[in-house]
């Protein structure tokens, strides 16, 4: 199915998830469920018990080139092994406040079950093999966030070995 | 061969740099990152054996066997966090 506009998007700025989802949609009447996840900043880093609710913004930096053709593959990918129509992420870098909005993915299918399955895949895909890196600015200073082993472990169930915490 | 360097995240500060081109005799991935921390000569050097690095090439990420050809781009970056 042709789509009018990018199925990737890095940008600074936030996004409207209802015209996102429209868009995607495109009136396309074949479409029966759509299954978004939106990822926003916590002000409490999992990390450390220590730091609880001191993070006080973070800050999103990127490989431009690799994290949109990354980003390319993992949806080719979903396309591959879910019957969904199509599929869009965008992805927010620069300085964000907590509750502001990161990152959106958002997938068209016929049925729930495809979209839900190709909406965790493609977070799962996203949060080992896209290339952001985030810092947290805390009263205690700025430091960059570590890689958490769980992510390589929710893509291992997808039968990919991640390989990056 | 000269081959295009990129850092990124905790790397790029610790390199002091976001990307440089630098001529070496490395042929994979592992023996320019060899060469670069024999280059710079520090203690605390990010590229270091046992450090965390992942590394790109072409924009694609790759093990350290991967073979260098001219002009390439390289890409060194710690473990990816974002979501």
């Amino acid at each position: 199915m042709a789509q009018t506009t990018p199925r990737v998007r890095i940008q600074h700025g936030t996004f409207d998830v209802s015209q996102e989802i429209a868009e995607l949609q495109a009136g396309d009447p074949r479409v029966g469920a759509v299954c978004t996840f939106l990822g926003t900043v916590r002000d409490r880093n999992v990390q450390g018990a220590a730091h609880a609710a001191s993070v006080q913004s973070l800050e999103l930096e990127h490989y431009p080139g690799m994290t949109e053709k990354s980003i390319e593959t993992m949806i080719d990918e979903a396309h591959r092994r879910f019957d969904i129509f199509g599929a869009r992420v965008v992805h927010r870098i620069g300085v964000l406040a907590p509750t502001e909005q990161v990152v959106l993915v958002a997938v068209t299918s016929a049925h729930r079950g495809e979209s839900f399955q190709a909406c965790e895949f493609l977070m799962d895909y996203l949060k080992t093999q896209a290339p952001f890196w985030k810092k947290e600015q805390t009263p205690q200073g700025a430091h960059w966030v570590d890689a958490r082993v769980s992510d390589d472990a929710a893509l291992a169930r997808w039968g990919i070995a991640a390989r990056n915490a | 061969m000269q081959v295009h360097i990129k850092y990124f995240a905790s790397i790029r500060e610790a390199m002091g740099c976001g990307s440089e081109a630098w001529d070496t005799s490395a042929t994979t991935l592992g023996e320019l990152r060899q060469a670069l921390v024999a280059r710079d000569a520090r203690d605390d050097h990010p590229l270091a054996t046992g450090r965390a690095a992942r590394i790109a090439l072409n924009q694609l990420m790759c093990e350290e066997d991967a073979l260098l050809t001219p002009g390439c781009e390289v890409a060194f970056f710690p473990p990816v966090t974002g979501g």
